[in-house]
């Protein structure tokens, strides 16, 4: 590229860019569209619905319900001085925000194959927005936790709020972020593999019962240690102990669980957004 | 637009199609051919009727291909995944790139690899507009495709000064459950327009949408010309320096087509905004294009003014100077009495020609086929211009079979199209038997055949001696008086 000067280009559209031109420039960039996407999720999803926005609420409150019933009533798992609605609750709603952030996100190219066919724009707004219409949710669902907790705090629960409460959003963040990660690893590939899709369904499912979400930790290493590892090792896990802890003053707080988590959520999204800048080049030809 | 006559005449250049060899090789290091870039094309300067162009070249395409593999993804995509990965590990050219056939749809290849793009070069003026045609699977698409950054080149770059906005289809993004207002801004956004441009010129494009009744309203509530009309509004006032546009105008109805046509000239000649404009309505391409480029199979076949790339484009389509259906008895355009032999263009001479001289007469001789007896009939003649504009319709009126019947067998009748009455270009024409009283058209046999008027100085031409462009459907010789 002697002939012409480097500065006099504004930008070079080539068969591969380095692999780490994240463009997140171009990102902040379309910021309006990326609220823009946010908005319409919103106010899209429960068009022509009589309980509208209801239902953001309604979903988690019979999963704890039902959760509440089997695993506390009829197995009996304790879960010690907190009320096991709120137990389930607190686990439901933060388990809920990272699997619409992966599924959601999971299927960005595919789903959006025609419109990512006739446009340019950063690939990554589409994972971004679901991400953040996903926290709106989130909010929401934290709304009904807080009248819960309101409830059985004047019903005379012993466990209260905490300074550590404050540090729930950082939390939600990891949770975010892991979620985006994987989802954006999983849209990657299932561009050219679609088997991933199938995977991703019971996948899910199945990553819940590893993840501490109906029990305490410290209960799957008690009753079973030789299998214990599944959960020890499972990221999901410490995430959803921290916040019940977070938010109930239940369970343990591994301090070393919590940088593990740190540590496998950057790696993976960095590693996810790498592939997912480099399949948005040209998975239009293979999806 | 007015057509001032200022546009040069035949001055354009053949484009030399590259080496074939250098699609193999990746594109660092491969500009060997492009290093006089800066002047290549001068016969396209002298007259640009654009007032803000500048000489200076806005976009810049070196090399551009693109491979796709036929059948499906599936099977055999991960082993040659594998294989490409192995390759690069090696530290080896990806394996696959030096295999692939040119992109022609209907001949079956050998390879699996497909160039759908190969080596194409250009360049575009600051202020410019280009028209890019070609068939259906010339590669027009993959073209606009890569240059609106939807997907990459196999090989090759596209530099750029200016940032590019395409426009590939109207209403992308559209969510039928939001209001038009919504869906104003979403689209727009999507476009690359930021809320703030888009709230200052919404009244503006809600103006020309004509949707101000129901701007309020779900789109899924409009009717379909409606949706165009608003998504076309918010496209049409998008500012990129370099605007990508496919085939959009061909939507809505005639009054708002022309109003887009309209907007699109405004845009392209007003505000000087550089355009790449892909179209088959060739009156379009020809009105809002200054240079055009030919595609055909993949590759660059021309390159050069605009009416000069339309001719190149439309001289090749399938039309013939002679057609014979003596030994095709099944598809012989017919009816229950007569059927078609052979359609002969021919010359002066007599002889049969597909091009001919603007002053020259050309003869369409008709042979067919009298089946029965006692039919009274006459013959009808339609032109048509490549553009499909229909040039002129003639029937033969006083024939003689309009009141005696034709004996058995092999008859012909010949039309003369008098010199100096088309303007150049290709025409296509048709050819039809029809009843009197009542009027019924027994057969009317579309392109038929169809020939090429060569422009030409001299006495002899309405055109002199003056070089420039000469516009109009037909170029008679008029008298002139005092």
């Amino acid at each position: 590229m002697n002939e012409i000067p480097q500065e006099e280009w504004l930008f070079e559209i080539k068969p591969k860019s380095s692999v780490f031109t994240l463009q997140l420039d171009e990102v902040w960039r379309y910021r309006d569209l990326l609220f823009l996407f946010v908005k319409r999720n919103v106010v899209t999803l429960y068009k022509q619905t009589i309980l509208g926005p209801l239902w953001y609420l309604i979903q988690p409150l019979f999963t704890t319900l039902t959760f509440t019933l089997i695993f506390n009533k009829v197995a009996g798992i304790s879960t010690g001085s907190v009320p096991p609605f709120l137990f389930n609750m607190a686990g439901v709603i933060t388990w809920n925000y990272f699997t619409a952030c992966l599924t959601d996100t999971s299927d960005t190219f595919k789903a959006n194959a025609s419109l990512f066919g006739k446009v340019y724009f950063p690939r990554l707004i589409m994972p971004l927005a679901t991400v953040i219409t996903n926290l709106i949710k989130l909010g929401i669902q934290c709304l009904l936790f807080l009248g819960f907790y309101l409830y059985f705090y004047w019903q005379g629960m012993s466990n209260t709020f905490s300074i550590y409460t404050l540090f729930f959003p950082f939390l939600v963040l990891i949770m975010g972020v892991l979620g985006l990660a994987l989802g954006m690893i999983i849209s990657s590939m299932v561009t050219k593999y679609r088997d991933l899709t199938f995977l991703v369904g019971f996948g899910v499912q199945l990553l819940m019962y590893l993840s501490a979400v109906m029990y305490p930790i410290a209960l799957i290493e008690e009753k079973m240690p030789q299998l214990a590892y599944w959960v020890q090792y499972n990221p999901l896990a410490y995430i959803i102990e921290t916040a019940r802890f977070l938010l109930l003053q239940e369970g343990t707080v591994s301090p070393l669980g919590l940088l593990y988590t740190v540590a496998v959520t950057l790696i993976l999204f960095l590693f996810g957004l790498v592939l997912f800048n480099r399949t948005e080049r040209s998975f239009i030809d293979t999806v | 637009m007015s057509y001032g006559f200022t546009r040069p005449q035949q001055l354009y250049t053949k484009y030399e199609t590259p080496q074939p060899t250098t699609c193999c090789h990746p594109v660092e290091g491969h500009n060997s051919q492009l290093t006089t870039e800066n002047n290549s094309t001068p016969s396209m300067k002298p007259h640009n009727p654009h007032p803000t162009t500048h000489n200076e070249v806005i976009l810049k395409a070196e090399n551009i291909s693109k491979q796709y593999r036929l059948g499906t993804v599936g099977t055999g995509t991960l082993s040659h995944d594998l294989n490409r990965w192995w390759h690069k590990v090696r530290g080896k050219e990806d394996p696959y790139l030096k295999i692939g056939d040119t992109n022609d749809r209907s001949t079956k290849g050998t390879s699996d690899y497909v160039w759908a793009l190969q080596d194409i070069h250009f360049e575009v003026q600051r202020g410019e507009v280009l028209g890019i045609i070609g068939k259906n699977g010339a590669g027009k698409s993959t073209l606009l495709k890569i240059l609106s950054k939807v997907t990459a080149p196999t090989i090759g770059s596209i530099k750029s000064r200016g940032r590019i906005a395409s426009l590939l289809e109207v209403g992308t993004g559209f969510n039928p459950e939001l209001t038009g207002r919504e869906n104003i801004f979403l689209n727009g956004a999507i476009l690359g327009m930021t809320k703030k441009e888009i709230a200052s010129k919404l009244d503006e494009i809600i103006a020309f949408s004509g949707c101000e009744r129901y701007i309020d309203t779900p789109t899924k509530r409009y009717s379909s010309g409606m949706t165009v009309r608003l998504a076309f509004a918010v496209a049409a006032f998008l500012e990129p320096e370099i605007l990508v546009v496919d085939e959009v105008l061909a939507v809505g109805d005639a009054e708002f087509q022309k109003k887009a046509i309209g907007k699109m000239q405004d845009i392209s000649k007003g505000e000087g905004r550089t355009v790449l404009f892909v179209s088959h309505n060739m009156a379009a391409v020809k009105s809002l294009c200054t240079r055009g480029i030919v595609l055909e199979h993949g590759k660059v076949v021309f390159e050069g003014d605009i009416e000069n790339a339309i001719q190149n484009y439309l001289e090749d389509q399938n039309s013939t100077a002679h057609r014979n259906w003596k030994n095709e008895d099944q598809s012989r355009p017919k009816a229950d009495f007569i059927e078609l032999l052979e359609v002969r263009v021919l010359n002066k001479e007599g002889a049969i020609a597909i091009n001919h001289s603007i002053f020259d007469e050309v003869k369409i001789e008709f042979q067919y086929n009298i089946l029965k007896e006692g039919e009274f009939f006459t013959h009808g003649f339609n032109l048509f211009n490549a553009e499909n504009i229909h040039i002129l319709s003639s029937h033969d009126k006083n024939s003689l079979t309009l009141k005696e019947s034709l004996p058995l067998g092999i008859h012909k009748k010949t039309i003369t199209i008098l010199g100096n009455l088309l303007a150049e270009g290709s025409y296509k024409c048709s050819f039809a038997i029809m009843r009197y009283g009542p009027f019924h058209v027994e057969f009317h046999e579309m392109d038929v055949v169809g020939f090429n008027i060569i422009d030409e100085f001299g006495d002899k031409t309405v055109r002199g001696s003056y070089s420039g462009h000469y516009p109009g459907l037909i170029r008679p010789e008029l008298e002139w008086k005092n």
